[in-house]
């Protein structure tokens, strides 16, 4: 039933696609093969969105990233936005669509942010339930994503990494290794981020996210990391990355930059340092 | 904990932090939480800021942010499609003290409202001029004329379709002339024009599918050639049936 790669994303840099980069990259996409958009900004019936995307996808492969699905939600999920999702990659034929392992609607409100989740067997069977349901609907895989957390449940019996495992080995699904994310929970959470990566299943992953973060101060001076999206990629973020290539092999790498959004060219040489980890990675591999 | 008590707490800045929110050493963790909150409550500011921009400019940007923020906890959005957040918000302006003085305001809001929908509106292909030049007249009237699905109408005794203009970057000032707006969109960006004497009423009555002569019979007085030319500059006329 599931459809899981013949129109898979290159083993190459992609980026997070913004309206006012559409000329440049459409002029010098550098070592951008493919890009990302979020689901949600296409859902209209027409206009210069879908014109765009209709001209990118004849260049680039396009990656669907929801951000509103709420896969994590205790209510059922919005059919209605489930319909759209199906009629977006209906037509765009996507290489990819993935989600995150998060809530963002209870009770008919939209919050439009990523909310955690208590790791616990509830949460396992609810989450197992709705991917089980939007890869039937989508009649195909899609791709997980691990999320940034700021705070702890009480609740929680299992870690984040077993708890994805457990999801992917139920359902089928793929998993998008968002790095910032990672390191981000670690320090939040206090976890080693490099031990994290030694235990993901990392031949699960399809997709892996860099972004920025924001540094923030926690309760009792502890530390905290913002998933802003609004800087270039920390350093101790490519330094796992090259780990997690090492360690799993090159991967359709994407750069995140939603706030602060830079001219083309700054996020482009962006791109331009994943590039180059994936090819010393891959030299590796070769020699 | 409930995501019913999450999401309670998450949008009103005064509610009580839910119960098992903790720190990695099992500590309460009410400053974790405000991040949650904070993206939140800035996400759908930024939203509301990016869908009434001249609503915006109107009351300065402070005070639409601290607006925003009882908007967004009053109205909520109701689903993950941002681009058509803020329905509410006329109703909530008309209702607003602070902003009682501003009666176009309302209006401004729903023009916006109907500018971003026919930016999100379906493609159709228009009709040339010369199709409708090249009709005699007793056929033209009895045609019917199918209009772009990006087309808007929009009701006003403000002159809102004049502030909209003045207020777009290097936007023209026209005469603060008030009356009924249509919204057309000859390629990908709308914008708002003020109907000639009838065109209200001309214009809905195409939508209901009338001849033109019947649309025109339902709007007396209507100056027939000052729609047409504003409709097909607009690039709005897409089909003409006998």
């Amino acid at each position: 039933m599931l459809d899981t790669g013949s129109r898979a994303l290159p083993a190459a840099p992609g980026v997070g696609y913004k309206p006012q980069h559409f000329a440049g990259i459409m002029a010098d996409p550098g070592p951008v093969r493919w890009l990302e958009v979020h689901a949600e900004n296409y859902m209209g019936a027409g206009g210069r969105p879908l014109a765009q995307l209709r001209a990118l996808a004849e260049r680039f492969a396009i990656s669907v990233h929801g951000v509103g699905l709420s896969i994590g939600g205790e209510g059922a999920l919005d059919t209605a936005h489930l319909a759209r999702l199906k009629a977006l990659c209906g037509w765009l034929r996507p290489a990819s669509f993935s989600e995150h392992l998060a809530w963002s609607t209870h009770d008919g409100v939209f919050l439009n942010d990523l909310l955690p989740l208590p790791y616990t067997q509830a949460t396992l069977a609810r989450v197992c339930d709705h991917i089980d349901q939007v890869q039937e609907v989508l009649g195909r895989q899609m791709l997980l994503e691990n999320p940034s957390t700021y705070l702890s449940f009480a609740q929680a019996t299992m870690e984040e990494v077993v708890f994805l495992r457990e999801v992917a080995q139920r359902t089928g699904c793929g998993l998008l290794l968002d790095v910032n994310n990672v390191f981000v929970s670690a320090v939040n959470q206090g976890f080693d981020p490099a031990a994290y990566l030694r235990r993901f299943p990392l031949e699960l992953v399809g997709e892996i996210h860099l972004g920025g973060h924001a540094e923030d101060a926690a309760d009792h001076g502890m530390p905290l990391l913002i998933d802003a999206h609004g800087t270039p990629v920390a350093d101790p973020v490519w330094a796992l990355y090259a780990q997690a290539v090492a360690q799993g092999g090159t991967r359709a790498t994407l750069i995140e930059w939603d706030n602060d959004v830079p001219d083309w060219p700054v996020l482009r040489a962006e791109a331009g340092r994943a590039a180059q980890v994936l090819a010393r990675a891959g030299a590796r591999v070769t020699a | 904990m409930s995501q019913s008590a999450f999401a309670q707490a998450v949008l009103m800045p005064d509610a009580p932090l839910p119960p098992g929110l903790v720190d990695p050493q099992g500590r309460p963790a009410p400053r974790r939480f405000d991040v949650y909150r904070n993206t939140v409550a800035a996400s759908l500011v930024a939203a509301l800021e990016e869908g009434f921009p001249v609503v915006r400019q109107l009351v300065g940007a402070p005070f639409f942010a601290a607006m925003a923020l009882v908007v967004l906890r009053a109205h909520p959005p109701e689903g993950p499609v941002l681009s058509g957040y803020g329905a509410a918000f006329p109703t909530f302006l008309e209702q607003f003290p602070p902003v009682a003085h501003l009666g176009y305001l309302p209006d401004m809001a729903r023009l916006e409202l109907l500018v971003r929908d026919s930016y999100h509106a379906a493609d159709a292909v228009p009709l040339a001029a010369e199709a409708l030049a090249a009709l005699p007249v007793p056929a033209l009237l009895a045609s019917r004329i199918g209009l772009a699905p990006s087309l808007r109408l929009m009701p006003s005794r403000w002159p809102v379709q004049a502030i909209w203009c003045a207020h777009q970057a290097g936007g023209a000032e026209p005469p603060m002339q008030p009356g009924d707006v249509v919204v057309l969109r000859p390629e990908f960006d709308p914008r708002p024009h003020l109907l000639p004497a009838g065109g209200l009423a001309v214009i809905r009555g195409l939508h209901a599918g009338l001849t033109l002569e019947a649309a025109l019979d339902a709007a007396p007085g209507a100056d027939l050639t000052a729609v047409l030319t504003l409709l097909l500059r607009g690039r709005a006329i897409v089909e003409l049936r006998r």
